[in-house]
């Protein structure tokens, strides 16, 4: 039988398009414009869902987006929210959390047990770690939601950016007005609800009165036509952030919406009274009753008891009469009121209106769910049900018209201060940020007329703070409500055989209420959490103000001062698929990439970039080709690619300066020509970063920065010079600029084919930086000796890095020339006794420390960490870093870096470094020791994972060619050339 | 996501900067004493309160002081270095 009611104007249902969809087996027709839910009580079903923890069967509540209790599954779609979910054509739909379907979920037991499980239950039953596991098994079993079907296609959501002056949430009777006012004040203006159209309680909530219905109509019309105003539908405003940014959720997207003032016209959510089986199917909220007629055109049941605390519950009941549905009776929790037109419309009709009365409980239908009956029984003068004086209504569903909670998740969000206010009996903003303003229901006010006033109000407060219309007249805020109340203060009425739900969410109970109380959890947060009130799906939206009613009751306090929790952003739930971002790791290649790749280098992440850590060998092993690597830059030629390292330029008069205050070492002496090593310190003196400065000029350097260290360190040192004001200007050419090491002993040979450059010792010494001519290509040549052998850095415009690479892998054909990777390098710079800034210092490492006493110059008048050198300098210092080496017989599994340096019981050092060394063959390392262990020759001790100890002997650095003989000219290059 | 403004580049959304730390004046390390130069180093004033603060737009590589109050995160006001007009 279909509950459908006869076409009414401003219907959402599309009568023409019918629709057919399946539900647990059967056929489930509707219309378009449908929610399942809407379709599902059109064709007479009242179950719609499985309370979560007891398995009670639940109908409609609110009807309004948080009906937590009636989740539907469609295929791989989880958990959509049939209340406001659109039904669509072939839809096969299902409610989760049944053992067997709805009707008849097996886990309805759970009913019955629930004397056995009290509030708090988990926390108090699940200490024992031995059984846990099996709690957890038979939890997780029963509890739950939709089922997963891991095959469900990854969905990738867009995200937007939207802009606008002025955002209005929520597009009811306040929003409308206030974007109407603040459009008409020359405001950019976008408006969005949540529902499928606009006009939010104008359209339902009409007391049988159609003007009303045609005034909002009105209003969402002059909206819709305004030019300066979007209309958004179907979209949430799910949380606020900082500075007016405010997530927009559509099915499709996730809009990021920077408005430039919000006005917040968010309304209330109608709550429920508190009373025995208060979760029978049928008993609903008055204004889900008004959505079912108005918006679906569906009959929420035939005969209704009304139970009301405010006249919006005779305005419902006048509501059903208009559409013939049977209003046994209006049970109103408040003293006899003096007449008005409301009351005397329901009295023309013979409805009998029981003031000072509640509703003690709600009886089951015997043969089939839902409601049958409500007890109603009058009220002493505290309050206090007489049941002695019951009686017994029959009915198939009953109202609630009790109160209401404002929607204020994203005005607490944004950092309003509320209040609790007697009058209106809810929380009203008191202080609001600036450019966040309130009107409507969340800021109090609730008749038609107040409401529009109230919008307006706002708009010209926002158009005033947006420097719009300076002139505009300030409306004050509509005075409260003193005739009525739309909330009662305590819609509560205790029963002894419990099953009076305060959260539908969790199945809370009044009497969870008591006893959490009982145990000490007396405060609103505490409650929440050994309760799970308000923890639900739902997040409170329809408990937390009973919850917070009843806690003030249990403990003699006012709403107000027992306060509420703030619901975190997204206040409601927005799919995951919504949120998910594109996986962005950036990662920088160097331009030679494509040629490391074509050459089977294998990649290591360093910093942001990949670099080749080495290039594979068909039927090698990765030591193989390392060691490879290392032997032929030590008797051949190599070439790595080094352009990742920072790369920055500095000019002008105090050029020289500005590097002697930012590093340690002296740069004004440097010759035109000439390069040095340059170590930078932080404040307190501890090692940050190293490179090499080149002088080009009179006032103008080139240097480097580690490779990890060079945004930051350029970030840095512009700082600097805005903090100095000195008369230079820094440029990053990290980019812009590549750079190879070519180096061996054949690296001039090789090089010397490229350029007209006279590459002799004594007209380009080892040190010594020139501009040259490479290949065709205009470089800069700088002779270093990280790897230990004679070598260039060669830099050059970054596009002209591959010519290069290709230049130089031709011209050293005949010599042999390969491409090293990143671990040749730290094994050729570990044999060298050159350490890594990061690697071989740490948070701590002062260049004493580190054996970098020789780069700092502590006459200079002052560098970045000299004060903090000059405090240390008279301390004791706590260790020391040293070279180390294994016994060259040493076989098995060699020490790690980390590992810990151990002298007797005691933590001694650790290693920092530690490589075979293709050489010397044998183990080098650096570690940091105490300074008792420091002296070449030292044995000592290092404790690997599994504890065994390994000893080493404290050696001198560098391991290879202590006089840099590498570098110099004559003799080196004949002997290598003999061997 | 809050909005920083930027003297050079207007306004911008707060993801393009980063904090560079208070302004705090360095004392001259040639006259004080170890005990002051060391809370100057490692002592930071973290009682909440209008701070001016060094921050930098990072497309641009500009580095200018903000105004903040730390208490209620609200940027007061922004200008370069050394283009103080109220001080």
């Amino acid at each position: 039988m279909s509950h459908r009611l006869p076409p009414l104007p401003g219907e959402w249902i599309d009568r023409q398009h019918p629709i057919d969809a399946l539900f647990e087996g059967d056929r489930l027709p509707g219309y378009l414009g449908d929610t399942i839910t809407s379709a599902l009580w059109a064709a007479g079903q009242r179950v719609l869902g499985r309370s979560f923890k007891y398995h009670r069967p639940r109908g409609i509540l609110s009807f309004a987006n948080h009906d937590i209790n009636v989740l539907v599954q469609d295929g791989q779609r989880l958990n959509g929210r049939a209340d406001v979910t659109p039904l669509t054509a072939g839809m096969v739909l299902s409610a989760v959390n049944t053992d067997g379907g709805v009707r008849g979920d097996r886990r309805r037991i759970l009913d019955f047990l629930s004397p056995f499980l009290p509030v708090g239950f988990y926390y108090k039953a699940f200490h024992n770690k031995r059984l846990f596991p099996f709690w957890e098994r038979m939890i997780r079993n029963i509890s739950g939601l939709g089922q997963i079907d891991p095959t469900t296609p990854h969905i990738r959501t867009a995200k937007r950016y939207d802009f606008c002056d002025v955002l209005v949430i929520g597009a009811g009777i306040s929003g409308l007005s206030a974007a109407l006012t603040a459009a008409n004040g020359g405001a950019d203006v976008v408006i969005v609800d949540e529902n499928a159209r606009a006009g939010g309680s104008g359209g339902y909530q009409l007391g049988g009165d159609w003007s009303r219905a045609e005034q909002t109509q009105a209003l969402v019309d002059a909206v819709q036509q305004h030019k300066r105003i979007r209309l958004y539908t179907d979209t949430l405003a799910a949380a606020y952030y900082a500075d007016y940014w405010v997530p927009l959720v559509d099915g499709e997207r996730l809009t990021k919406m920077r408005a430039k003032a919000v006005i917040m016209a968010n309304g209330a959510y109608e709550q429920p009274a508190v009373f025995r089986n208060n979760d029978l199917p049928g008993v609903m909220l008055a204004s889900a009753a008004q959505r079912l007629i108005y918006r679906y055109a569906v009959k929420p049941m035939d005969r209704a008891v009304v139970l009301t605390a405010n006249f919006d519950g005779y305005r419902a009941a006048l509501d059903l009469a208009e559409r013939g549905i049977q209003v046994q009776a209006i049970v109103d929790l408040r003293q006899s009121q003096s007449s008005n037109s409301l009351i005397q419309a329901l009295q023309a009709r013979g409805i009998p209106i029981y003031f000072q009365s509640c509703i003690y409980e709600a009886k089951g239908h015997p043969t089939r769910d839902g409601v049958a009956s409500a007890v109603i029984c009058p009220l002493d003068a505290e309050g206090v049900p007489q049941p002695g004086f019951s009686q017994e209504i029959p009915c198939d569903g009953i109202l609630m018209s009790v109160g209401w909670a404002p929607a204020a998740n994203l005005l607490y969000q944004a950092g309003t201060r509320m209040r609790f206010d007697d009058a209106v009996q809810q929380f009203i903003p008191d202080q609001l940020p600036a450019g966040v303003f309130a009107c409507g229901r969340v800021n109090g006010s609730y008749d038609w007329e107040r409401k529009k006033q109230d919008g307006d109000r706002a708009a010209l407060d926002a158009l005033a703070f947006l420097g719009f219309s300076p002139s505009l007249p300030s409306i004050p805020r509509p005075a409260p409500l003193v005739e009525e109340s739309p909330s009662h203060s305590y819609p509560v009425v205790d029963h002894p055989a419990g099953k009076n739900f305060v959260d539908f969410d969790e199945d809370l109970q009044f009497k969870d209420f008591k006893n959490a109380a009982q145990e000490g959890f007396d405060n609103i947060e505490l409650l929440k959490r050994f309760t799970t009130v308000g923890m639900g799906p739902s997040q409170g939206k329809h408990s937390n103000m009973n919850a917070l009613r009843i806690l003030a009751r249990i403990t003699g306090k006012t709403p107000g001062d027992v306060g509420t929790t703030t619901a975190r952003p997204f206040f409601h739930p927005v799919p995951l698929s919504h949120l998910a971002g594109r996986g962005f790791t950036p990662e920088r290649h160097t331009p030679l990439h494509s040629r490391h790749a074509s050459m089977n280098a294998v990649f290591m992440p360093v910093g942001a970039w990949r670099r080749p850590e080495y290039y594979a060998q068909p039927g090698k092993s990765r030591e193989d080709c390392i060691r490879a690597e290392v032997n032929t830059v030590r008797t051949g030629v190599g070439l790595i690619d080094v352009g990742t390292l920072g790369k920055l330029e500095i000019r002008g008069p105090d050029a020289a300066l500005f590097l002697e205050r930012v590093y340690t070492g002296r740069y004004s002496n440097l010759k035109v020509g000439m390069s040095r090593y340059a170590l930078m310190l932080d404040e307190a003196g501890v090692v940050i970063d190293d490179g090499v400065i080149a002088r080009f000029g009179a006032e103008h350097f080139y240097f480097t920065t580690t490779t990890s260290g060079a945004a930051a360190i350029y970030r840095e040192l512009a700082r600097l010079n805005t903090l100095w004001q000195m008369d230079c200007g820094l440029v990053n050419l990290t980019g812009a600029r590549s750079a190879i090491n070519l180096a061996g002993p054949y690296a001039r040979a090789v090089l010397s084919k490229l350029t007209d450059l006279d590459l002799s010792g004594s007209a380009f010494p080892y040190l010594g930086v020139r501009e040259a001519v490479i290949a065709g290509i205009p470089a800069l040549l700088m002779r270093v000796g990280f790897v230990g052998e004679w070598g260039y850095e060669i830099h050059v415009p970054a596009e002209f890095a591959p010519a290069l690479w290709d230049a130089l892998l031709e011209a050293g054909q005949s010599q042999g020339v390969t491409p090293f990777g990143v671990e040749a390098q730290r094994r050729l710079r570990l044999e060298k006794g050159h350490l890594i800034v990061g690697q071989d210092t740490d948070g701590l490492t002062t260049p004493r420390e580190a054996n970098l006493g020789w780069a700092v110059k502590s006459d200079k008048p002052f560098f970045i960490g000299q004060r903090s050198l000059q405090a240390m300098a008279s301390r004791p210092i706590q260790h020391l870093l040293v070279g180390f080496m294994l016994e060259p017989t040493f076989q098995g599994t060699p020490p790690q870096e980390c590992h810990l340096v151990i002298d007797g019981s005691d933590i001694a050092g650790r290693v920092t470094s530690i490589t075979f060394s293709p050489t010397l063959q044998r183990y080098i390392g650096l570690a940091y020791v105490k300074p008792s262990l420091s002296t070449v020759g030292t044995s000592i001790f290092i404790r690997l994972s599994d504890r065994s100890m390994i000893r080493a002997t404290v050696s001198p650095t560098p391991f290879y060619d202590p006089d840099n003989t590498r570098q110099k000219e004559p003799l080196l290059q004949r002997q290598e050339m003999a061997v | 996501m809050k909005w920083m403004i930027c003297p050079v580049n207007g306004a911008r959304p707060i993801t393009e900067f980063v904090y560079g730390g208070e302004v705090r004046p360095m004392p001259d390390p040639q006259t004080t004493d170890d005990e002051t130069w060391a809370a100057y180093v490692f002592n930071r004033q973290g009682a909440p309160g209008i701070k001016p603060e060094w921050w930098c737009h990072t497309p641009s590589q500009t580095w200018f002081i903000a105004e903040r109050n730390t208490l209620t995160d609200e940027v007061l006001r922004t200008y370069l270095y050394g283009e103080d007009s109220a001080a």
